[in-house]
């Protein structure tokens, strides 16, 4: 059994930044594995402990620097990694279906038996990948689920997908098929020191969109960011800890709002 | 001119409001004819309810009791190939995201996902949010057409009674090539308390750090005499139970007061709290999404005010 997961690198913006044109300056950025795809790695990994015989490989769309991400999800229990990459690829805003088309390319190379993919990217959340590669690379699929049950025999899986306001829904997929990972699904493990040594020597291999046959020109363009215009007047309690919390307090007593 | 396809959402037997927001951004996507499509369920009571606004004509698919995306995707290609829609719209929502993708990328349409605002002069450009709604951005589409998802409650429902041609549209749907079953429903985590119910909610989220200090936001609430509640990455860690989960995904809560505390306010979260009377937020990150809709604020570290508060109530 092969298990293929899609793994991204996000940027997450410091409590203060600046915008430069329109991206965030480089240097308020912090990259890490995304948080979605943490669980997705976690629960191929534990798919992979579970059955004998279990390939777990991961792929990425993104620049050399995301291989320190990628080495994350090595750490964890992913066997080996495959990165999609080409300088202009950098340039734009990647729209979902360019990204599904470059990880599609990687399906059909590895034939996997199922993909996890996380629900969303913490950056620019399109929360659409998963499913535009299911429909790119002739797959079926199930969106945001919070639970797995795989029936290796019967070829299919039992999830929930997590509806709004605390509805799950229960449904049965056959496979091949390209799950996209709540978080809650499971509780993502560190990696041990062992497993980040391993993660060194573990195949890391890159290929480019011409490798896969896939010719990128994005549909999106990003023409402005700036930060949102705050519709809100907050009042603030200021002073020190002490100090606006009596402020806070006497506000609340003031309003009836607490009787103690 | 354009023409728009907006697509319609329920679930057991109801109608999603988002449903009537679908009509309001296509209205604004287009100026030519507004189609929407309504799938699934008691197509004719959905298709009456939705004859409202700028809507011209209404295309009933009577194909099964609730959604399955397999089904959503052949009758919307059906659809799409009957009516040639510039673009097509969509709830961003769960299910939303279950076909949308799917439908651009089977009908070769560019996809934006989560738009809040969208124009048209020139093209196509949306607006979107980045980096978990602390940045926004404006996103040209260059293609011709596209499908966008739209946020739930951006967009009002539309005034008025529409007077559409309701069609009964006739798709061919191969039911050999679904490959999900749905089976059924179920409510998740219905505990002993019921946060939607309570007056007063000290809620927690991720600034707690760990599950040892979650104890602090409870003697908070119990000095307060209110009800504990959270944000979700305090249920996705097994920290509290789904039951006291304010969210999208969670209970929808409208307390006097709601206390949001370690609390960044992604939109899924205030999509569960924007209701409450007065909302106080404690965070230490000044430009925290929460302060866009607090009426108070404490921009200090929670492990300093948590406490005073605390003895303020003792």
């Amino acid at each position: 059994m092969k298990i293929l997961v899609t793994v991204t690198e996000v940027a997450e913006p410091d409590d203060e930044f600046e915008i430069q044109g329109q991206s965030i300056e480089d240097r308020y950025l912090t990259y890490d594995l995304n948080e979605w795809d943490d669980y997705a790695v976690e629960e191929a990994v534990q798919v992979s402990e579970e059955y004998d015989d279990v390939e777990v490989v991961s792929v990425t769309v993104g620049p050399e620097r995301a291989e320190e991400t990628v080495r994350q999800a090595l750490a964890k229990g992913v066997d080996r990694a495959i990165r999609v990459w080409d300088d202009d690829l950098g340039g734009d805003l990647l729209d979902p279906g360019t990204t599904a088309e470059l990880l599609a390319g990687v399906v059909e190379e590895e034939e996997p038996d199922f993909v996890f993919s996380g629900v969303q990217s913490g950056d620019m959340a399109f929360g659409a990948t998963g499913v535009a590669l299911a429909e790119a690379a002739g797959l079926e699929w199930a969106a945001v689920i919070n639970d797995f049950e795989l029936d290796p025999d019967a070829g299919s899986a039992s999830v929930r997908r997590e509806l709004e306001g605390g509805v799950e829904e229960l449904t049965d997929v056959a496979l091949p098929a390209v799950f996209t990972i709540q978080t809650g699904i499971n509780e993502p493990r560190y990696a041990s020191l062992r497993g980040i040594r391993r993660a060194q020597q573990k195949p890391l291999d890159v290929e480019t969109p011409t490798d896969l046959g896939v010719n990128v020109e994005s549909t999106l363009s990003l023409s402005s960011l700036e930060v949102p215009e705050t519709g809100s007047d907050v009042t603030y309690f200021e002073g020190s800890a002490d100090e606006t919390a009596a402020e806070l307090a006497a506000f609340l007593r003031e309003q009836k709002r607490v009787e103690a | 001119m354009s023409d728009v396809l907006a697509v319609a959402e329920h679930r057991r037997g109801e109608l999603r409001e988002v449903s009537h927001e679908v009509l309001t951004a296509g209205a604004e996507l287009g100026a030519g004819e507004l189609h929407l499509a309504v799938i699934g369920g008691d197509v004719e009571r959905f298709a009456d309810e939705l004859d409202r606004g700028a809507v011209d004509t209404i295309h009933t698919v009577a194909e099964g009791e609730e959604f399955n995306h397999g089904v959503y995707v052949q009758a919307l290609e059906q659809v799409a190939e009957a009516v040639d829609p510039t673009y097509v719209v969509t709830p961003n929502s769960v299910n939303g995201l279950d076909y949308a993708p799917a439908v651009a990328e089977s009908l070769d349409m560019s996809l934006v996902t989560d738009a809040v605002g969208v124009d048209t002069g020139g093209g196509l450009t949306v607006t979107r949010e980045f980096y978990g709604g602390k940045t926004e951005g404006e996103v040209d589409v260059f293609d011709d057409r596209a499908v966008v998802t739209i946020r739930e409650g951006e967009w009002d429902a539309p005034a008025g009674a529409a007077g559409a041609s309701i069609q009964a549209f006739d798709a061919d749907i191969d039911e050999t090539a679904l490959g999900t079953t749905v089976n059924g429903f179920e409510e998740a985590g219905s505990g002993d308390v019921d946060i939607t119910e309570a007056d007063v909610l000290v809620s927690v989220g991720r600034g707690i750090d760990e599950e040892d200090n979650i104890p602090l936001i409870e003697e908070l609430a119990d000095a307060m005499g209110a009800t504990l509640s959270s944000s979700r990455p305090i249920v996705d860690n097994g920290w509290l139970p789904q039951d006291r989960q304010v969210g999208q995904s969670g209970k929808k809560v409208t307390p006097d007061v709601y206390i949001a505390i370690g609390i960044s306010g992604a939109v899924q979260h205030v999509a569960g709290m924007k209701g409450a009377d007065t909302i106080i937020a404690i965070n230490t990150d000044p430009g925290a999404p929460i302060f866009d809709i607090a009426d108070y604020g404490i921009v200090d570290d929670l492990f300093d005010v948590v406490p005073a508060l605390t003895e303020q109530f003792a």
